[in-house]
C-alpha cells in the first residue's frame, strides 16, 4: 500500500499509541486495582453495612445507621477536635515553613542545597521511632521538660495534653509545608519584586503584592499536604496525647479493634476520605491551575 | 523646555562586585529632557549604572543626584524614576490594567484620577481593549508596550529603559524605535535607554556614553560619536571603520606606517602612538592614478568586491594593511573586480585620531 496518510490511519496509530500506554501501566494499574480501589470498596460498603449484636458486620442488610451515628456528640466532638488539630497544625506550620522557605530560596544554590537536605534529613528515620523519642524529650524529667520550666514556663509538662499532640503534628509535617513552599518561592522571578520596588511598592507592599500571590500555589500544596494527614493522624495523638481525648485516626482505630462497629469506623473513613479530597479538589482549582 | 536643568548627575561613582569592577569612577551629566544612550557590549556596566539611578543597587563610592536631590541610600520606591525591564517584569497575576495602575496604587493615587491616568497610559501605547488580557496572553512586542505604559503613567521625572526592545524582532524593534522617540517628544521625559544596539542609540538618542569596562569612554552627540570617536573602542563599536597606524609628528600632521604625512590636527604629544580612523564610506576608489589632488591618496590592489544591493564594498590590499571601502552601486558599472590596480583617496577632515 502506498504511505498516504488518510484520517483512518492516524487514527490506527493512535490507537496503538494509547494500547502502548495502556500495557505500561498495567502493572500499576492492577496493584493499585487489587491494594487500593477494591479496599476502597469495601469500606464503602461497610458504611452500608449492619453491626450484629456481637460485633459482626452483616452485609446483607443495607442501611445509613452508621452514617446518622455522625451526629452524635461523641462522634461531633471528636471530628471538630480533628479539625481543629489539623486546622492549627497547618497554621502554626505555614507560619514556621514561610519564613524558611524564603530565607533558604534567597541563599546561594549550594548553601541552598545543603540546608534543603537537612530538612530532609529526619525522613531517613522512622516516622514512629521520632515520635517516640519526642516522648523521652516530653517526660517529666525529659529534656524539653526541663528547658521549659527553666524559662519559666510553668512546669514545663505538656506530654499528653493536645499541646503535645499539636507540637507533634507540626513536628512531624513541618517539612511537607516547607519543601512546596521552597519551590514556589524559589521559581519566582526576582525581577518581579525589583519591578515593585521601582513601582513605589515599600518592602512589605511587594512581598503582599508581588511574592505572597505568586508563592500561593505552594500555599496551598502545603496547606494539603499538612492538613490531610494532620486531620487522619493515627500515630502521634496516640504516642504524645495518651490518647485522653481521640482524634479521627484514633476514633478510626478503637472502632474497628476494640468497639467492634466495623460500619461507624467505614463511615468515618469516608468522611476522612470526602474532607481530604475535597481539600485536593480545593487545590488543584486554585493552585494546579497556576503551578 | 527646561533644557538647561540638570535631571541626573553622577561623579566619581564606582560599584564593585567582590573584586569585580563593574562600575569604575563615572561622571555623567543627562539634562532634563534629554534621550541619552548608554552604549556598550555586555558586560560594560551600562546596567548596573542604570540600575543604581533605579536604586536597585547602591553604589559602592561616589554621588549620584536626581534634579539636584542626592540619592545616598534611598530606596527605589523613594526615586522619581521609574525603570521598564529588559524582561518587562510584567506581573504575571495581574491584567494589564492592575500592571499599569500598580505605581499609581502604590501613591495612593486616588480612584477616579488612577482610572483617568491609566486609561491615557494605555491609548498612549495603543492597548486599548486589551486591559483584561494578563501578560501570559500579549505578545513580544505588547508586553513591552504594557511595560512602557505602566513607568509612563506615574509620569517619573526619569525614565530608565534597560534594552526594552531586546526581545523583539527586528522589524518590530525598528518600528519601536521611532514610536519610543515619538513618545519621548510628546511625553517630554528624561529618557535614560541601555542598549548594546549601536544603531538603536544612534537612531533615537540626543547624545550617546559609550561604555567599556565599566568605563565611560565618550559622551556626545550621535554624529559626534561616529565622526569623532576618541578612542579605538569607540570607533570599532559604532559601526564599522578602518584603523591606519600612525605617530604623531607636531601638532597637526602624523605620519602614516608607510612615512606618508598626513594633515589632521591632535593635541595629543610628539611621538604618541595613535590611529587615524576612516569609515568605510569616507573612502574613495579610482583607477590608478586618477584620483584628485587634494585628498590623501594610497595606492593598492583590489582583492575582493561584495555586491549589497545598495552598495559595493571592496576590500583593498595597500601595502601594509587591508582597508575596506564602501561604495553606493552605481548602475553605470565601473565596478571594480579582485586584482585591479585602483587609487583610494579621502579627506584628512572625515578622518579622526584615536588613541587606545
Amino acid at each position: 500500500m502506498a504511505a498516504v496518510t488518510t484520517p483512518d490511519l492516524e487514527r490506527q496509530a493512535e490507537r496503538a499509541e494509547s494500547r502502548r500506554g495502556f500495557l505500561l501501566g498495567l502493572p500499576s494499574i492492577i496493584y493499585l486495582l487489587v491494594f487500593f480501589v477494591i479496599p476502597l470498596g469495601v469500606v464503602i460498603a461497610y458504611s452500608f453495612a449492619t453491626r450484629t449484636r456481637t460485633g459482626r458486620t452483616e452485609l446483607n442488610n443495607w442501611n445509613l445507621e452508621a452514617y446518622r451515628r455522625l451526629s452524635e456528640e461523641v462522634v461531633r466532638a471528636v471530628a471538630f477536635r480533628s479539625l481543629w488539630f489539623a486546622i492549627l497544625t497547618t497554621v502554626i506550620c505555614l507560619a514556621l515553613a514561610y519564613p524558611l522557605a524564603y530565607f533558604i530560596s534567597t541563599r546561594r544554590p549550594t548553601t541552598r542545597n545543603l540546608m534543603l537536605v537537612g530538612i530532609m534529613i529526619p525522613f531517613w528515620s522512622n516516622f514512629l521511632i521520632r515520635t517516640y523519642a519526642w516522648r523521652l524529650l516530653l517526660d517529666s524529667d525529659g529534656l524539653f521538660t526541663q528547658m521549659a520550666s527553666g524559662m519559666g514556663l510553668g512546669d514545663g509538662r505538656i506530654l499528653f495534653t493536645s499541646k503535645a499532640v499539636i507540637l507533634g503534628l507540626v513536628y512531624g509535617y513541618l517539612p511537607f509545608m516547607v519543601l512546596p513552599l521552597y519551590a514556589s518561592i524559589e521559581r519566582i522571578d526576582w525581577s518581579l519584586v525589583e519591578g515593585a520596588r521601582d513601582l513605589y511598592a515599600s518592602g512589605w507592599e511587594s512581598f503582599r503584592r508581588v511574592v505572597w500571590p505568586l508563592s500561593r500555589p505552594g500555599v496551598i500544596a502545603g496547606s494539603i499536604l499538612v492538613f490531610v494527614p494532620s486531620f487522619g493522624a493515627f500515630v502521634t495523638p496516640a504516642i504524645l496525647g495518651g490518647n485522653k481525648k481521640g482524634l479521627m485516626g484514633s476514633y478510626i482505630v478503637d472502632q474497628f479493634m476494640d468497639a467492634r462497629n466495623g460500619p461507624l469506623g467505614a463511615s468515618l473513613s469516608v468522611v476522612v476520605l470526602a474532607v481530604m479530597l475535597i481539600g485536593t479538589l480545593v487545590y488543584f482549582r486554585q493552585g494546579g491551575r497556576n503551578l | 523646555m527646561r533644557e538647561t536643568t540638570i535631571a541626573v548627575e553622577l561623579q566619581g561613582v564606582t560599584k564593585r562586585f567582590g573584586d569585580v569592577v563593574a562600575v569604575d569612577d563615572i561622571d555623567l551629566t543627562v539634562a532634563d529632557g534629554e534621550f541619552f544612550s548608554l552604549l556598550g557590549p555586555s558586560g560594560c556596566g551600562k546596567t548596573t549604572t542604570l540600575r543604581m539611578i533605579a536604586g536597585l543597587e547602591l553604589p559602592s563610592q561616589g554621588s549620584l543626584s536626581i534634579h539636584g536631590e542626592e540619592m545616598g541610600l534611598r530606596p527605589p520606591n523613594k526615586r522619581p524614576v521609574n525603570t521598564v525591564f529588559q524582561s518587562y517584569a510584567l506581573f504575571p497575576h495581574m491584567d494589564v490594567r492592575t500592571n499599569i495602575g500598580f505605581g499609581l496604587e502604590m501613591r495612593k493615587v486616588d480612584k477616579d484620577e488612577r482610572s483617568d491616568l491609566i486609561d491615557w497610559a494605555v491609548s498612549l501605547v495603543e492597548m486599548d481593549g486589551m486591559e483584561q488580557r494578563k501578560p501570559n496572553q500579549l505578545s513580544g512586542g505588547q508586553q513591552q508596550r504594557v511595560a512602557l505604559a505602566r513607568a509612563l503613567v506615574n509620569r517619573p521625572e526619569v525614565l530608565l529603559l534597560d534594552e526594552p526592545l531586546g526581545a523583539l524582532d527586528l522589524k518590530l524593534r525598528q518600528q519601536m524605535q521611532t514610536e519610543l522617540k515619538n513618545l519621548q517628544r510628546e511625553v517630554g521625559i528624561t529618557f535614560i535607554y541601555v542598549t548594546h544596539d549601536q544603531e538603536e542609540a544612534v537612531t533615537m538618542s540626543d547624545r550617546i556614553g559609550v561604555m567599556h569596562e565599566g568605563r565611560l569612554l565618550q559622551i556626545d552627540t550621535p554624529e559626534a560619536i561616529y565622526e569623532r570617536p576618541i578612542t579605538r573602542f569607540v570607533a570599532d563599536f559604532i559601526g564599522r571603520t578602518n584603523f591606519l597606524e600612525a605617530t604623531v609628528a607636531s601638532g597637526d600632521e602624523v605620519v602614516l606606517t608607510n612615512g606618508d604625512r598626513l594633515r589632521v590636527p591632535t593635541s595629543h604629544p610628539e611621538g604618541t602612538a595613535i590611529a587615524v580612523t576612516v569609515r568605510p564610506e569616507r573612502l574613495t576608489v579610482h583607477g590608478r592614478g586618477q584620483a584628485p589632488e587634494g585628498s590623501h591618496r594610497l595606492d593598492g590592489v583590489v582583492d575582493s568586491a561584495v555586491y549589497l544591493g545598495n552598495a559595493v564594498t571592496y576590500s583593498v590590499s595597500v601595502d601594509w594593511m587591508h582597508l575596506e571601502i564602501r561604495c553606493p552601486a552605481s548602475l553605470a558599472g565601473d565596478r571594480r573586480s579582485p586584482g585591479d590596480d585602483v587609487t583610494l583617496s579621502f579627506d584628512p577632515d572625515h578622518t579622526s585620531v584615536v588613541i587606545g
